[in-house]
């Protein structure tokens, strides 16, 4: 947020209230969110019918993949794709290194697990965990609301987002920015993680949530629940994915970007930065959420160790390895890497953080652009090599995001 | 803008492709004998069973906090499938081992349970070490009718059908501690222990048991999992001046317990402790000096004289090293490994209901000496040992229960402990 300018400087001066014609002549033709999906100066039909074919293969999952197993492991990555669309709201948009989104995963989580444990028992009844190691001998306060389905799905959405916009708030109005927000978030983490473990009689410690055999009145594991799930997710990712864009494009997605590129300008135009990354840590903190309460069935265990510091930095890296600062781009980054997670681990067992590692490692050094940068770079140069007519000198000018991964931004 | 970048940016991804091509390709030639080689499994779930290979699972953190302590659980589980296919293998087939990493998260266990169960369709998984990753990867065998076996000792009140335990339950090695220290007259307990399920249920267990044999419990402390910071509770310790410390520490947390404790000038004769989990393995770590001499709870040592043991330890060190040293849950995994094969043997199949009949009282002359599977709860009568360690790092064994005790996980033969488990037994009950 220090500025994060680009090589070339200084196109960001002033941004926000720019009439249409200054716009698209700094930006290209306006784009819709449909046309964000597709390479950038290519005609809107083009984003429009790659966002129709990426909606069908969304929802074709189950007829593409057989094994429910396997389904059920994409349904997940769909809820990590959540999550990083959100990270790239805050950070690729709104220049905000955000290292604890793992806390508004957490509370969607355990918001949805604390339902789904209450499920599994009769009314009433204690969850199995709490009649085993701690002393109530009834339902404590802070779980009864969660018996009902409702309760607890408005506030896996609700409850990050009033968090993180309270956190945002006083963080942001003290101008606290840069490394010092990304340490304070990651440290947010941290203490999410000790509270959850050392709150062993409410929250079953490390062991976390378990054993969810009736998910939604269903078997976690009859046929079809799986399927179930993937819909769930796949519907949860779509409203996501819409969300984010049209707020993106919006009048408010300019002053976002234009606030992470030029903070103190943006003030002098009388718009205050702080209610603007308010509005978007505490939008990428309802998407955190979501995933959790969605995930929390998916996977069938709600533990601190998903919602620690270490996750919370695999979030960033989904966005950077897809390209951030494009929606596409946060939400492809997610699926490849934790699709690759999976494989690797389990073709190399006992070397697979080695790959991990090592991919990470080239991505932030060598492709800072993401795959998404890689695309557009191989789209620009195609379009070169055959003589296409650009519309405007062709080439536009780059998203400030390029090139500038550093941990200020 | 110049070119270079995207190039730069496409040389980088060529790169990345043939690292995962590497990495994925490695799977093709289809070595039985160790890790890595393994079925891609290319997502569809109908890999029929290979004509000669039988697929087990192994399923332990190769990575992550726990993988000190697990790998070598996982080298013995390995150590035991090696020695069953030499020998011809079960029912005329070789085992063909699935090894995944649980990377010591709880999710990522049951999740890779449920792939091992669906996708790769092993007959059986070992796994496991941490309470937290059992009760994650419970729910998964029993939705899926799979077959864990559990090597580790743990906190009981528990009894899956889906699960064998062939380490300790608590009536075999906890309760047999608190009557070695009533026996020996230490009167003055303090409990320490790390803030997770394991510690709290066991000392609500001594607890129960000190009211009703007269023990004082001079006080409780608990440190988070991997804290590092045990001076404060030392001290508390130094102060109570207790007879003995009933020390529930896990993993890194027990290092700097006893460093401190060797520091502020105790030694064994002036407070003993007696720990639950740690063993040869932890030792090293710990340091002989600031152990040597302290007590430790355990159904097995390196040491247990045994014609089974010396082969076992004789064959460990061969495969893996002569630096290497065997411990209670590492003879428990290779014990478990032994019980699931001649089980199949009996069986005929590797079918979980026929085998989990067929594992009824069945019998294995283990390094530990003789145990036996119970006829209803799926866990093994062992014999309690307690030891003291020596100069060496080894464990001297100074008493034991003279013969196996019955596992009775959910503690009902005792009148102390009613009301200490809620029913967790009844359906494996109910069902013999």
């Amino acid at each position: 947020m220090t500025a994060p300018t680009t090589s070339s400087g200084d196109i960001d001066a002033g941004i926000p209230p720019e009439s249409p014609a200054a716009r698209d002549a700094r930006w290209g033709r306006p784009r819709t969110p449909m046309s964000l999906l597709g390479p950038r100066g290519a005609s809107p039909w083009v984003g429009r019918l790659v966002f129709v074919a990426a909606v069908v293969l969304l929802f074709a999952g189950p007829e593409l993949i057989a094994d429910p197993t396997r389904l059920r492991q994409w349904a997940e990555y769909l809820c990590y794709a959540m999550i990083a669309v959100g990270v790239d709201l805050a950070w690729g948009y709104g220049g905000m290194l955000v290292l604890g989104q793992g806390v508004f995963f957490g509370l969607g989580a355990y918001a949805m697990g604390m339902h789904l444990s209450l499920e599994q028992t009769g009314p009433g009844q204690l969850p199995q965990f709490m009649s085993l190691y701690s002393d109530y001998s009834e339902l404590p306060l802070l779980w009864r609301p969660f018996e009902h389905l409702w309760f607890a799905a408005a506030a896996a959405v609700v409850v990050p987002v009033l968090v993180a916009a309270a956190l945002g708030w006083l963080v942001f109005r003290r101008r606290i920015r840069g490394p010092y927000f990304a340490i304070l978030t990651q440290a947010t983490a941290l203490v999410f993680w000790l509270l959850l473990v050392g709150q062993l009689q409410l929250t079953a410690g490390t062991n976390g949530l378990t054993n969810f055999s009736e998910i939604f009145g269903r078997s976690k594991y009859e046929p079809g629940t799986n399927e179930f799930l993937y819909y769930l997710a796949a519907g949860g990712l779509l409203v996501v994915v819409v969300l984010a864009s049209q707020l993106v494009r919006s009048r408010y997605g300019r002053l976002l970007i234009a606030t992470r590129d030029g903070e103190d300008r943006v003030r002098f135009l009388g718009y205050d930065p702080a209610v603007t990354k308010t509005v978007a840590f505490a939008v990428a903190a309802g998407m955190a959420g979501l995933a959790g309460a969605l995930v929390a069935p998916i996977i069938g265990i709600v533990a601190p160790n998903q919602f620690a510091v270490l996750p919370s930095i695999i979030m960033i890296v989904w966005v950077a390895v897809g390209g951030r600062g494009t929606i596409i781009g946060a939400l492809l980054g997610a699926l490849a890497v934790s699709y690759l997670k999976t494989r690797v681990s389990e073709t190399r067992p006992d070397d697979w953080q080695y790959f991990q590692g090592l991919l990470f490692v080239v991505v932030i050094a060598y492709v800072p652009g993401g795959l998404v940068g890689v695309a557009r770079g191989s789209w620009l140069r195609g379009r070169r090599l055959l003589g296409s007519r650009g519309q405007r000198g062709d080439v536009s000018p780059p998203r400030p995001t390029r090139g500038t991964t550093e941990v200020t931004a | 803008m110049k070119t270079t970048r995207p190039r730069r940016g496409l040389m980088a991804l060529f790169l990345l492709l043939a690292m995962f091509a590497a990495a994925c390709g490695d799977n093709n030639d289809n070595s039985t004998a160790t890790g890595g080689g393994e079925e891609p499994a290319g997502g569809e779930a109908a890999d029929a069973p290979d004509g000669d290979t039988i697929k087990v699972g192994i399923l332990h953190s190769l990575s992550g906090t726990m993988s000190i302590s697990e790998v070598a659980v996982h080298d013995a589980e390995l150590l035991a499938i090696e020695e069953i296919n030499e020998a011809g293998g079960v029912l005329g087939k070789q085992l063909e081992p699935v090894i995944e990493d649980g990377a010591s998260d709880w999710p990522t266990f049951a999740e890779k349970a449920e792939k091992l169960l669906t996708v790769d369709d092993v007959a059986v998984v070992f796994g496991g070490w941490t309470s937290a990753s059992r009760k994650a990867m419970l729910p998964v065998f029993e939705g899926l009718d799979g077959l864990l076996f559990y090597p580790v000792q743990y906190e009981g009140l528990e009894a899956s059908p889906n699960i064998f335990y062939t380490g300790a339950t608590t009536n075999q090695q906890i309760i047999p501690a608190l009557d070695y220290m009533v026996e020996q007259g230490m009167t003055d307990v303090y409990l320490v222990g790390s803030d997770y399920v394991f510690p709290r249920t066991a000392n609500k267990i001594i607890k129960a048991y000190a009211e009703e044999h007269g023990l004082n419990v001079l006080g409780e402390d608990y440190l988070p999992l991997g804290e590092t910071a045990t001076a404060t509770v030392v001290s508390k310790v130094m102060d109570a001046q207790p007879d003995v410390v009933f020390n529930t520490l896990n993993g890194d947390t027990n290092v700097a317990f006893f460093k401190e404790l060797a520091a502020k000038g105790n030694t064994p004769d002036q407070i003993q402790t007696i720990s639950v989990s740690v063993a040869e393995e932890e030792v090293g770590g710990i340091g002989v000096d600031n152990i040597e001499g302290h007590l430790v709870a355990w159904d097995y040592f390196q040491t247990t004289d045994t014609p089974e043991n010396e082969e076992f330890v004789a064959a460990f060190k061969a495969k893996y090293g002569e630096d290497r040293v065997t411990a209670d849950p590492i003879e428990a995994a290779y014990v478990g490994v032994h019980l699931w094969a001649m089980a199949v043997e009996e069986a005929g199949t590797t079918d979980v209901d026929a085998v989990r009949e067929a594992a009824k009282g069945l019998a294995f002359d283990a390094p530990e000496g003789p145990v036996t599977v119970s006829d209803w709860n799926q866990h093994i009568s062992k014999t309690a040992r307690i030891g003291v360690v020596n100069a060496e790092g080894l464990i001297d064994e100074v008493w034991n229960s003279g013969e196996p005790i019955e596992p009775d996980p959910c503690l009902e033969k005792y009148d102390w402990a009613v009301g200490l488990a809620q029913g967790e037994c009844d359906a494996a009950k109910e069902a013999a």
